[in-house]
C-alpha cells in the first residue's frame, strides 16, 4: 500500500475543500510537502492553518479533494467518479504514521508521566510493557522531564505539560509530526524551553514537520518552507530567510508587519 | 411507650431479612440501572440515528412513566403475556429500568463534559474507539458522574419502598408490621424514618468515599479526610480546600 519511492511527498493534498457551515475554510487548496521537509504554516487567524493540521490528524472531514500520505488516500477517495469515506480501518493505518502535538497539550489527568507516554505504543503499536517503557524513559530524558515519570499530569506546569505531549507523540515514532501552536498556550519564559525542545529534535531526527506557530524566529531556524496563508489559499511560499526579510506578497508584508512588529 | 419498645425488640429478628431484601433491590436495581445507563447514556450520542434514536425512546419512556405503574405492569400484566417473574426480579428490573434511564441522561452529560481535546488527543495516538472510551474518556468522566448518581441511588433505595405492594418482605413491609403490631403510626413510621435514613447516610459513605477516589485519580482532591468521607456534602470539603490553597 505504501508507496515508499523519493518522489513520493509525504503529505499532498488535492483540490481540497472545507467548509464550517457557509464559511469556506479552505477553497481547492494544493500543497505538497516531501519527506523530512519542516513547514511552517503562517497567515492571519481564520486563514486555514490549523484546520489543515487537523484533517491531516483526522480531526476534521474534507467536504471535498483528497489527501494523500506517502501517496496513500486517507480519509477519502475516488472511486469511478464518486468521492467515498476510507474505512476506518484503513484510515487507521495511515495514521499510524501522523502525530499531533496541541495548543492545550491534552494529556490523560486520569494517567501519570510515564503512562501517557506508554500508553499507545502498547495498546496500539503492540510494543511489549518493558519495551514502551524504556523508549518512554529516552524520551522522557530527551525532553528534561525525567524525574516527574509518576506524576500525574495536573501536578505540572504547563511548559512541562508540553515536554511530556512532545515525547507521548514521539513515543508512537511517527513519520510527520503536527504542532499545532504548541507554546500560544504557555508562559513567555517557559516558550523558549519548549521550543529548544523541538530544535533538539529537529536537528537530531528525519520527521517530516508541518508547524503552524506564532514564533517567527522559531519558524526561521526550524523551517526549510514557509507557506503563507490568507482566506483558505497560500498567497506566497519561500524559504524562511526570503519569508521573513524580503515577502514578495503585499499581503505577507502586512502580516509580518503586524506579527514582527517593525 | 414500653409497648411500643417491646414489640419493636420482637419484631427485630424480621428486620434483618427486610433490610436484606432492600438491599438486594437496591443493589440489584443500582447495577442493572447502571448497565442501562451505559448502554442508553452512550447509545443516545452516537452517531448513527438508528441507535440513537431506540436509545432516547427508552429514556424518555422510562424517565416518563410512573415507577408505580411500571411495578404493577412487570407483575400484573406481563404474565397475562405468559412472562412471568418473581416479585424480586420485578422490582429489581423496574427500578433498574426507571432509574437507569435516569441515569443514562447523566451519564451522556458527563460524557459530553470531558473536553473534546481529551478525544482528539486520543485520535491522534490512533487509539481505537472502545479503548479511547474505556482508558481515557470514561475515567475522567465518572469522577463527574458519581455525586449525580448518588442522588439516584438513594432516590432508588426510596424507591425501593413500592415493592411492598408487589408481596416483597422488604423494609418498609417491616414497618407496616410493626404499626399494625403497636398501632402507634407516630412511632413505628418515625422508626421507619430512622432505618431508612441510616441505610441511605451508608450508601453515601460509599459514593462519597468512591468520588474522593476517583478525583485521586485524576489528580485532584488528597487522600479522602475522614469528615470527607462521613460528611454529608459529598466532596466539598476537600474542593473547597483545595480552591482556598489549603491543602496541597
Amino acid at each position: 500500500m505504501t508507496n515508499a519511492s523519493n518522489g513520493t511527498p509525504a503529505i499532498e493534498f488535492k483540490d481540497v475543500v472545507k467548509r464550517f457551515g457557509d464559511n469556506v475554510v479552505l477553497d481547492k487548496l494544493n500543497f505538497s510537502v516531501a519527506k523530512g521537509d519542516r513547514v511552517t504554516l503562517i497567515g492571519p487567524s481564520g486563514s486555514g492553518k490549523t484546520t489543515i493540521l487537523r484533517l491531516l490528524m483526522t480531526l476534521e472531514e474534507a467536504n471535498g479533494g483528497l489527501i494523500l500520505i506517502d501517496g496513500d488516500p486517507y480519509t477519502h477517495e475516488y472511486k469511478g467518479d464518486k468521492w467515498v469515506d476510507i474505512p476506518e480501518k484503513r484510515r487507521r493505518e495511515v495514521r499510524k504514521r501522523v502525530g499531533m502535538v496541541f495548543q492545550q497539550f491534552n494529556l490523560f489527568p486520569n494517567m501519570t508521566v510515564l503512562e501517557n507516554i506508554i500508553e499507545a505504543p502498547i495498546h496500539v503499536l503492540g510494543k511489549s510493557k518493558a519495551e514502551a517503557v524504556q523508549r518512554a524513559e529516552e524520551l522522557l530524558e530527551q525532553v528534561g522531564m525525567t524525574d516527574k515519570r509518576d506524576f500525574k499530569t495536573n501536578q505540572l506546569s504547563g511548559g512541562q505539560q508540553q515536554r511530556v505531549a512532545i515525547a507521548r507523540a514521539l513515543a508512537m515514532d511517527p513519520e510527520i509530526l503536527l504542532l499545532d501552536e504548541v507554546t500560544s498556550a504557555l508562559d513567555p519564559e517557559i516558550v523558549a524551553d519548549v521550543l529548544g525542545v523541538l530544535r533538539e529534535i529537529a536537528r537530531t531526527t528525519d520527521i517530516t514537520m508541518l508547524l503552524v506557530t506564532h514564533e517567527m524566529q522559531f519558524a526561521r531556524d526550524v523551517s526549510n518552507r514557509v507557506l503563507m496563508f490568507d482566506h483558505g489559499k497560500i498567497v506566497e511560499e519561500a524559504d524562511p530567510e526570503t519569508m521573513f526579510t524580503n515577502p514578495g506578497h503585499e499581503r505577507t508584508q502586512e502580516f509580518l508587519k503586524a506579527v514582527l512588529g517593525n | 411507650m414500653s409497648d411500643d419498645l417491646q414489640a419493636l425488640i420482637d419484631s427485630l429478628p424480621n428486620l434483618g431479612s427486610a433490610v436484606v431484601v432492600t438491599l438486594e433491590m437496591t443493589i440489584g436495581g443500582a447495577a442493572l440501572a447502571m448497565l442501562v445507563a451505559l448502554v442508553l447514556g452512550f447509545g443516545s450520542r452516537t452517531r448513527s440515528l438508528w441507535v440513537r434514536g431506540p436509545s432516547r425512546v427508552v429514556i424518555e419512556f422510562f424517565r416518563g412513566t410512573s415507577l408505580v405503574v411500571q411495578i404493577f405492569w412487570l407483575f400484573y400484566v406481563l404474565p397475562v403475556f405468559g412472562f412471568k417473574m418473581e416479585a424480586l426480579a420485578v422490582a429489581i428490573v423496574a427500578l433498574g429500568l426507571n432509574y437507569g434511564a435516569y441515569a443514562a441522561e447523566v451519564v451522556r452529560g458527563s460524557i459530553e463534559s470531558v473536553p473534546t481535546g481529551q478525544w482528539e488527543a486520543a485520535t491522534a495516538l490512533n487509539i481505537g474507539t472502545f479503548h479511547k472510551v474505556r482508558r481515557v474518556i470514561f475515567p475522567q468522566a465518572w469522577a463527574l458522574m458519581i455525586p449525580q448518581l448518588a442522588n439516584l441511588l438513594i432516590q432508588l433505595l426510596k424507591g425501593s419502598a413500592l415493592a411492598f405492594y408487589i408481596t416483597l418482605h422488604d423494609v418498609y413491609w417491616w414497618i407496616d408490621e410493626l404499626q399494625r403490631d403497636t398501632r402507634d403510626t407516630f412511632f413505628s413510621y418515625g422508626v421507619g424514618l430512622v432505618i431508612y435514613f441510616v441505610i441511605a447516610y451508608i450508601l453515601t459513605w460509599g459514593m462519597n468515599w468512591a468520588e474522593e477516589r476517583a478525583k485521586r485519580r485524576l489528580g485532584r482532591g488528597t487522600r479522602p479526610r475522614l469528615r470527607d468521607v462521613f460528611g454529608l456534602k459529598p466532596g466539598v470539603p476537600t474542593e473547597i480546600a483545595r480552591v482556598k490553597g489549603g491543602v496541597a
